[in-house]
């Protein structure tokens, strides 16, 4: 059956649109051998490479159009051959979001699907051969206009090429999950479509993309278009054979396709269970694309786009998309970053393995002298060692140059005379978390450093208040929460304490954004935001089983949330015993709201929860732990639980909003993706409490207005 | 060891490809595009079709620009090596003798081969005159003025084409009129044969309404007729006779050039289109600059122990028609010579100032190859500021038989 609509059936779209920022069709003929003639459709928005061209529907009509009247010339015989490329730099970054968010029905976001293919499909039907000329980045839809070509060269300086649809929450959905693996085979399109949005939205080089099968041909960016031009002509005179060696064959269909389904679908099971929709919609659809034909493929994709397009998940997602992109770059609440003060020098006070991970951070962002301290040389010539090796890692890896290596080593000294600190203008100290002892380290740091210098404590659970109590100047002090790894993660909380002033706080932003953190600001309250909500988790989750409800009943309730671990398995990966320390403090500051559990420090002592196998998989929950937490009597049902989770979440959260912890619960969310790794379907925290009514049962309300729902 | 006269290397050109050359100016095809990209895809092109020479071999880049500011500036031979993507141990630097530019890159990188220091490089000129228009932002010295080194005039290359006029009344504005025809009209021709197009690099033009690819030079006029040509102003002088349609125009485009010793050619395998027999470079007065090619051409026919009637071809750049037939009649040759641009010139073409040197030999080595019975040919032009530049080669196709 074939795939037919008219220009009319998408009304409804326009409608909405009046305001798209619209990609551009241009046409313009391009002489080729033989007198003969190839069009050539330029995407472009007319704005610079810092508004990529998206695709929303204006654009598709205006696209739809110029390939409509490019088949009518095909037909007069005035083209040989269609190809469509992009401004510099820029094929197309895919459907316009904004457009996609404001879909008001599932029968319009339908229509968008529809619309997509509709137009793209129009490349195959042209009567002459058509080409894409991917000249630079492409995702998404932006993709699919080439998947939809009969033919595709690429950019080798493309900035990225991608399939991004299911970090996002939905999935190729105009074409991409039935053109893909029939193009380059089905292994090489869960890379495509699964692995990679869920490698934190991995994306692939040009040269990756060609080597997959997604190009038919690769060439460099002095003359890609030109190059580009002249290998279409190759094709449409035969001097030019295409061959798609990753094109799947029959055997490949039959045998091979249902086996990589069945490990990816193992895989994605076990990462993410079965709560978050998009990779599993995108697995239904790569199935069946072995065996349907491509009409009957973009149906089904319609079907799925316009299910999840107006789902819960999709508009949460959106919601992320959007705080990582764009709010975790201008943190709420920040002072003007003209106040920052340059850093010249950096100064680290310890030299075990967490001051070491800093210098190292800190001496590779910043290329400033860093310096590291201990007690003894011993300690600190171990720090430099261990630094220096890290570097010559990352030589050797070809991370760094050989100069670079020499610049940064040469830039990383060690101490055990705290004087010597005196000409660092920002000094962060690694040392152990105890209050006495960070109050008397930045004392004396005070008695060397300049009056003016910034200090940046790493606490995670201390006051900073108090922490500066010592202090004559306590207004340099500020908060600077690194979460672990210390070079992998990207969050870093910015604490401001009572008597931090502007300039400080400016400072600590403007190095958090060197050092390529985003940071979120928060005030000096207990466990900040990550730990804090962390806390009422493991809190809640211990309390269960100190209670007498059973861990797997734990895991069970917490399930739907699609967290990236359960609650016992965080509890193992942060270390029993830091995980006990964070309880304890999270009740010492608020004993009626959270738990410590005096059977977290056995279990501590014991090392471990989980019986693992050779491979360190669990494989169950050891005897030993579930003698220590037994003998609760008052055992919870996972729905019982999953309710105390939610409204007790929600509560808490609403107090830190209302004690102005973050400027806004967009923070808080920011702050768990980031630094917790909560999921993008959950909208990091607040959109999941108010679409599961948790945040009306606990204060009679939402965090959004409107909430943060989809439309069915 | 020190070369003998004698024995010191030959130097041969070895391929030369160009841009087309577009209309410079907001309605230019060029207008979008940069001059260093330009003159790096006149580059590839050479590169890409001389496949046999290794990249990291070409021992200096030399590229030409008037005017060396902006995208032209930076020494462009070396950004333009680095972006054509030669291997950065390959040097490169940035020349200006005004439109004689190109020629003179060659002569240079000739220059150092015959001395034994560069085995092969590259030559090449570019000039964006759409964006970089002839003589914007220079300074010339109020000496110049004050002392009347140098009339203001001559500053003004249109008043010294007027000059030439002036100086020889044979020399009517129905002749240049006529000659100007004539290199239409020759060009169109060529273009008809398929001369022109196989040594022109396609360049990707953007523009606001999308991509296309420029393929064939922007400022041809195939339609010029006598009528259309007397009726043109005269911008020069009230009643003047350089006209718009008997000079060149404002133009964009890059020319690029493989010259290499004759070892070094046959070591790559590479089939020489022309050897160089003598070159030279002249000054007059700058007032009439248009008569530079007389005294340098003169030169370099003596250095090669050559005269006038040895030369079976003419590549002269027209950058005014007057210019052009001042030279023939100097040396006896007729308006309609055959054996002078019999592919039209830069009134057709256009005349992108520095990259134009090149431009004449890439047509002098095609002309070589079907003329067999020629042995030697001429590529010659005149410089602003009272400058000629004239290289004189041979066809090492030459079969012995003059015809």
């Amino acid at each position: 059956m074939a795939y037919e609509f008219q220009y009319s059936d998408f009304d409804e779209l326009l409608a909405f649109s009046a305001d798209e920022v619209v990609t551009h069709s241009f046409v313009r003929d391009v002489p080729i051998s033989n007198g003969r003639t190839l069009a050539l459709i330029t995407l472009d928005n007319g704005r610079d490479h810092t508004r990529p061209n998206t695709l929303g529907p204006v654009t598709l009509v205006e696209f739809a159009r110029a390939l409509d009247a490019q088949r009518e010339r095909a037909g007069r015989g005035e083209i040989a051959g269609v190809a469509v490329t992009g401004k510099p730099f820029i094929l197309a970054a895919g459907a316009d979001l904004s457009k996609v968010g404001e879909v008001p029905s599932k029968d319009v976001a339908r229509k968008l699907a529809q619309l997509g293919h509709w137009t793209y499909d129009k490349l195959s039907t042209l009567g002459v051969p058509s080409f894409v000329f991917t000249n630079g980045l492409a995702l998404g839809g932006g993709v699919e206009i080439g998947l939809n070509a009969d033919y595709r060269t690429i950019d080798s300086s493309a900035a990225a090429i991608a399939l991004p649809e299911v970090f996002l929450g939905i999935i190729p959905g105009w074409g991409g999950a039935w053109l893909l693996p029939n193009l380059i085979g089905i292994e090489n399109a869960l890379r495509v479509v699964l692995e990679n949005p869920l490698k934190n939205n991995r994306t692939l080089t040009a040269q990756e993309a060609y080597d997959l099968g997604m190009a038919d041909a690769i060439f460099g960016p002095a003359n890609f278009l030109e190059d580009s031009i002249a290998w279409a002509d190759g094709v449409l005179s035969g001097s030019i054979r295409v061959e798609r060696r990753n094109a799947p064959g029959r055997i490949e269909r039959t045998a091979k396709w249902p086996i990589a389904i069945k490990i990816a679908s193992d895989t994605v099971e076990s990462r993410l269970g079965h709560v978050a929709k998009s990779p599993w919609k995108a697995l239904e659809l790569l199935k069946s694309a072995a065996k349907t034909d491509k009409h009957d493929g973009f149906r089904a994709e319609d079907e799925a786009l316009a299910e999840l397009i107006a789902g819960d998940q999709f508009a949460a997602s959106i919601y992320a998309f959007d705080l990582v992109q764009k709010r975790a770059r201008r943190p709420a609440g920040a002072p003007d970053a003209a106040l920052a003060k340059k850093i010249t020098k950096v100064g680290v006070v310890g030299a075990g393995l967490m001051a070491s991970q800093f210098a190292l951070l800190f001496v590779r962002r910043l290329q400033v002298p860093v310096l590291i301290s201990d007690l003894d040389q011993e300690r600190v010539d171990k720090g430099i060692a261990y630094i220096r090796g890290e570097l010559e890692t990352l030589r050797s890896k070809g991370r760094i140059s050989p100069d670079e290596l020499n610049r940064l080593s040469a830039l990383v000294t060690g101490t055990v005379d705290r004087a010597d600190y005196a000409d660092c203008d920002w000094v962060i100290e690694a040392v152990f978390e105890e209050l006495g002892v960070k109050q008397d380290v930045f004392a004396d740091i005070e008695r060397y450093v300049a009056e003016d210098a910034v200090l940046a404590t790493n606490t995670s659970s201390l006051s900073v208040d108090a922490i500066g109590a010592k202090l004559a100047h306590p207004e340099r002090l500020v908060g600077f929460h690194f979460f672990n790894p210390v070079a992998v993660m990207p969050l870093v909380e910015v604490v401001r304490a009572t008597k931090t002033d502007d300039v400080t706080l400016a400072t600590a932003l403007a190095v958090a954004k060197n050092l390529k953190k985003n940071a979120v600001i928060t005030r000096d309250t207990p466990g900040f935001v990550v730990n804090r909500v962390l806390a009422k988790v493991l809190g809640e989750a211990m309390h269960a089983v100190d209670t007498g409800t059973d861990f797997a009943v734990v895991d069970e309730s917490i399930a739907p949330f699609g967290l990236p671990m359960t609650a016992f398995e965080l509890l193992e990966l942060v270390g029993l015993k830091v995980g006990a320390h964070v309880l304890d403090t999270h009740h010492a500051a608020f004993p009626d709201r959270f738990f410590e559990s005096p059977n977290l420090h056995r279990l501590a002592e014991l090392g471990h929860i989980f019986e693992r196998d050779g491979k360190g998989r669990i494989t169950g929950v050891d005897k030993r732990a579930r003698a220590i937490v037994a003998g609760g009597t008052t055992p919870m049902t996972a729905e019982q639980l999953r309710v105390r989770f939610e409204d007790g979440l929600a509560d808490e959260v609403k107090r830190m909003l209302d004690d102005g912890v973050v400027q806004a619960a967009e923070d808080i969310d920011l702050c768990l993706i980031l630094g917790a790794g909560y999921p993008f379907q959950m909208g990091g925290l607040t959109p999941y409490l108010d679409r599961v009514g948790a945040s009306q049962r606990a204060f009679g309300d939402t965090f959004h207005h409107p909430p943060i729902a989809g439309v069915a | 060891m020190a070369h003998s006269p004698s024995a010191r290397p030959e130097v041969v050109f070895v391929d030369g490809m160009r841009t087309p050359f577009g209309r410079a100016g907001e309605k230019g095809m060029y207008w979008q595009t940069r001059a260093d990209d330009l003159v790096v895809k006149a580059m590839i092109g050479v590169l890409e079709r001389n496949p046999s020479i290794p990249r990291d071999r070409f021992d200096d880049v030399a590229i030409a620009a008037t005017t060396q500011q902006g995208d032209q500036g930076l020494t462009i031979g070396r950004t333009a090596a680095i972006l054509a993507g030669l291997p950065k141990s390959v040097p490169g630097y940035a020349l200006d003798r005004m439109c004689a530019g190109a020629m003179t890159t060659v002569t240079t990188i000739a220059g150092a081969i015959a001395f034994g220091a560069y085995d092969i490089g590259i030559a090449g000129g570019v000039e964006h005159m759409g964006r970089h228009p002839m003589g914007f932002g220079a300074d010339p010295n109020p000496r110049f003025l004050a002392e009347r080194l140098v009339s203001a005039e001559a500053l003004n290359m249109g008043n010294t084409a007027e000059r030439i006029h002036d100086r020889f009344p044979a020399l009517t504005k129905a002749r240049a009129d006529r000659y100007a025809m004539a290199s239409q009209h020759k060009a169109a021709a060529a273009y008809e044969a398929g001369k022109i197009q196989p040594d022109l690099v396609p360049v990707a033009i953007k523009s606001e309404n999308g991509w296309g690819l420029a393929t064939r030079d922007e400022a041809l006029r195939p339609e010029t007729t006598l009528e259309g040509l007397a009726g043109l102003k005269t911008p020069f002088r009230p009643h003047g006779r350089v006209t718009a349609g008997n000079s060149s125009g404002l133009n964009d485009g890059a020319t690029a050039s493989i010259i290499a010793s004759a070892d070094a050619a046959r070591e790559f395998g590479l089939a020489p289109k022309m050897r160089l027999v003598s070159f030279a470079f002249a000054g007059v007065e700058p007032e009439i600059m248009g008569i530079g090619p007389v005294p340098s051409t003169e030169k370099a026919l003596r250095k090669a122990g050559l005269t006038i009637d040895d030369i079976g071809l003419f590549e002269l750049n027209e950058a005014f028609a007057v210019q052009v037939l001042s030279l023939l009649d100097h040396f006896g040759i007729a308006d309609d010579d055959p054996r002078v641009n019999p592919w039209g010139g830069a009134i057709a073409f256009g005349h992108p100032l520095a990259s134009s040197g090149v431009r004449l030999m890439i047509q002098l080595a095609r002309q070589f190859e079907e003329h067999p019975e020629v042995r030697y040919g001429l590529t010659a032009m005149c410089v602003g500021l009272g400058q000629g530049g004239s290289v004189i080669w041979e066809n090492p196709l030459f079969d012995g038989e003059k015809k």
